[in-house]
């Protein structure tokens, strides 16, 4: 039963990889920025699994003693979060310009125009 | 005392500055604010080295957060050489881009040009004062972010294209070394370095431990660009403007090795049963490999920038090299040699700068003469392209010497053979260049055309100095050397 125990772990897994396939299966540029942050995404669930205490609450002191998740891992992933959503915004800002200065957001097509170059 | 907040100020000074840039508006004022900035970083990095010189290692808790709870700034002689010579190029390359941005942004974009480029300084100089992993990633993300920015401004539409690659691979070399962290974190629950150095021996040997070491090396190996991670690499600096490829040449892969070294010498401290392996039986091929293919690859190459960029990837296998004979001698070659590089590459891209701004192009045809029409610009090439060889009296001579006696002492026979023959490699690049700038005649009309001073100065600064550390080497090599032994008394838990 254990793996099933694990399923947060696997879900991680599962994302990671499709996320990790999308970006170097598609030539599309905007596919591949989707399949980043899917790739991100799992990360934070990542470190949000590691985080849960079995029985604890959400940490919020509230004066009694009780269990509490660990809060870290909590915090370093809406660092992480901003990092991910600055990423994304980037990229699609320069898939705008692609697009601008190439008429196409095709990987294939525009590196066959680079190579006319 | 302020002296007690150098560390801090290191990062927090040109982080400050960097939206004021955007505040300002004006090109001239942003770019006085910025140069102002960057030699004050670089005032602080040389204070730095010298109290770490004298006193041993510097501790700063952030916000009076003990550490291993707080975030602490831990300087030790390591970072507070690639500190040193992070600030050298930022403060030696933003005099230059004055004259070279004016040529090649337009107008409007110059304030978020030098907000940009503080940012990239601030997160270079963070990733390599901070003692806390996590926060190792979030200035790491820093600098990357706003290099893609400083890529994408270049003239030619392939920088987009090469900024968005770089960002793809970027952000998931960064990520896979956050998972990393995330696993180290979960083994220990801690996440400062000199902590988790402490703690991890006595961890079981977890898979857990075992996977986030592989996930941090390949991390960091993309960002380094090691063979065969280094696509990104060519293209992002052939097309990104002059200053920044200078910039980012001499620093940001520099900053990626002082990664691996930290991770590998300072974190798993203790003997790890995959450090061995990884060094000598995965990355010590990989890095020969990047020397000689890189090197053959440079040859060909038509546009000078790309070949230099091509000539970059070698040359940081020749630092991963060094590290990979986990010795004294040859992890002192692979940080002489992030020096060393950072100072040569460094003063060649801005002499390229200057033959863009008066050529308007680096293609070799384009060159034909330009040894006659540019002769002290050229000559300062010329003198960088003796560095990457390894002639005598220039400083690459002094980070090759080293390397090979660390291959001799290490009985890597056939990797020493390997490095002199990559430097014939590297000779026939350079010479390609000497030939068609120095001994072909330059094209009808063309008149002699030296670049301004303000672009002169900072490429003989660097080139000057890597003449100077190739005869002088008491305080390169007795730095790189302090750090070498400092590393790997802790790092592989014997004596040097």
């Amino acid at each position: 039963m254990e793996l099933l125990g694990l399923y947060n772990y696997w879900i991680v897994v599962v994302l990671m990889m499709a996320g990790f396939y999308t970006v170097i299966a598609f030539d599309n540029l905007v596919k591949k920025i989707v399949g980043l942050t899917i790739f991100q995404t799992s990360v934070f669930i990542f470190y949000i699994s590691m985080a849960k205490v079995s029985g604890g609450t959400a940490p919020i002191l509230t004066g009694e003693p009780e269990v509490f998740s660990n809060p870290l891992p909590h915090v370093l992933i809406l660092t992480a979060i901003v990092v991910g959503i600055s990423t994304t915004a980037l990229g699609l800002a320069l898939i705008v310009r692609i697009r601008e200065a190439y008429g196409t957001i095709e990987e294939d097509e525009i590196q066959a125009q680079d190579d006319q170059q | 005392m302020i002296s007690a907040h150098l560390p801090a100020l290191q990062v927090v000074v040109p982080l400050i500055a960097a939206p004021l840039c955007v505040i300002l508006r004006r090109g001239t004022w942003t770019w006085a604010l910025a140069l102002l900035v960057s030699w004050a970083s670089l005032a602080i990095s040389v204070v730095l080295l010298g109290q770490v010189l004298d006193d041993g290692p510097l501790s700063y808790a952030f916000g009076g957060w003990e550490p291993p709870w707080g975030i602490e700034y831990r300087v030790d002689v390591l970072n507070a050489y690639v500190l040193l010579i992070v600030s050298v190029v930022g403060a030696v390359v933003l005099p230059f881009a004055r004259r070279s941005v004016l040529e090649e942004i337009p107008e409007s974009q110059h304030s978020l040009f030098y907000a940009s480029f503080l940012l990239c300084l601030t997160g270079l100089l963070g990733v390599t004062i901070t003692g806390d992993a996590f926060n190792l990633f979030v200035f790491l993300e820093i600098s990357s972010l706003s290099s893609y920015v400083l890529i994408s401004l270049g003239r030619d539409r392939r920088a987009l294209h090469a900024a968005f690659q770089y960002l793809i691979l970027g952000t998931i070399g960064a990520t896979f070394i956050v998972i990393g962290i995330g696993m180290l974190y979960m083994a220990t629950g801690t996440l400062n370095m000199a902590d988790l150095a402490a703690r991890l021996p006595f961890v079981d040997e977890s898979r857990t431990v075992l996977v986030s070491f592989a996930f941090i090396t390949v991390g960091a190996t993309l960002k380094l660009a090691l063979f065969p991670l280094h696509f990104w690499l060519p293209n992002a600096y052939a097309y990104a403007p002059s200053a920044v490829t200078a910039f980012l040449a001499a620093t940001a892969t520099k900053v990626g090795v002082y990664i691996l070294l930290r991770f590998f010498f300072t974190v798993y401290s203790f003997d790890f049963p995959l450090k061995a392996i990884t060094l000598q039986g995965m990355l010590m091929p990989l890095s020969v490999i990047a020397v000689l293919v890189a090197s053959t690859v440079a040859i060909f190459e038509r546009n000078v920038k790309r070949m230099l960029a091509y000539s970059s990837v070698a040359q940081i296998g020749y630092m991963i090299l060094g590290l990979s004979f986990m010795s004294v001698t040859g992890v002192t070659a692979g940080i002489l040699h992030i020096f060393n590089h950072a100072l040569m590459k460094g003063g060649m891209f801005l002499a390229l700068g200057c033959i863009v701004l008066r050529l308007g192009s680096v293609e070799l045809d384009q060159l034909r003469g330009v040894g006659r029409r540019m002769p002290l610009t050229m000559f300062a090439f010329v003198l960088g392209g003796f560095g990457l060889i390894g002639i005598p009296l220039t400083s690459g001579f002094v980070s090759k010497w080293y390397l090979i006696l660390g291959a001799v002492e290490g009985d890597h026979w056939l990797i020493a053979v390997a490095m002199l023959f990559s430097s014939l490699l590297a000779l026939i690049y350079v010479w390609r260049v000497v030939e068609v700038a120095y001994l072909q005649a330059p094209p009808e009309g063309a008149k002699a055309e030296e670049a301004p001073l303000s672009m002169l100065i900072p490429t003989w600064v660097l080139i000057g100095a890597n003449v100077y550390f190739g005869i002088e080497t008491s305080l390169s090599v007795g730095v790189a050397q302090t750090a070498a032994e400092l590393l790997l008394d802790v790092g592989l838990g014997t004596s040097p």
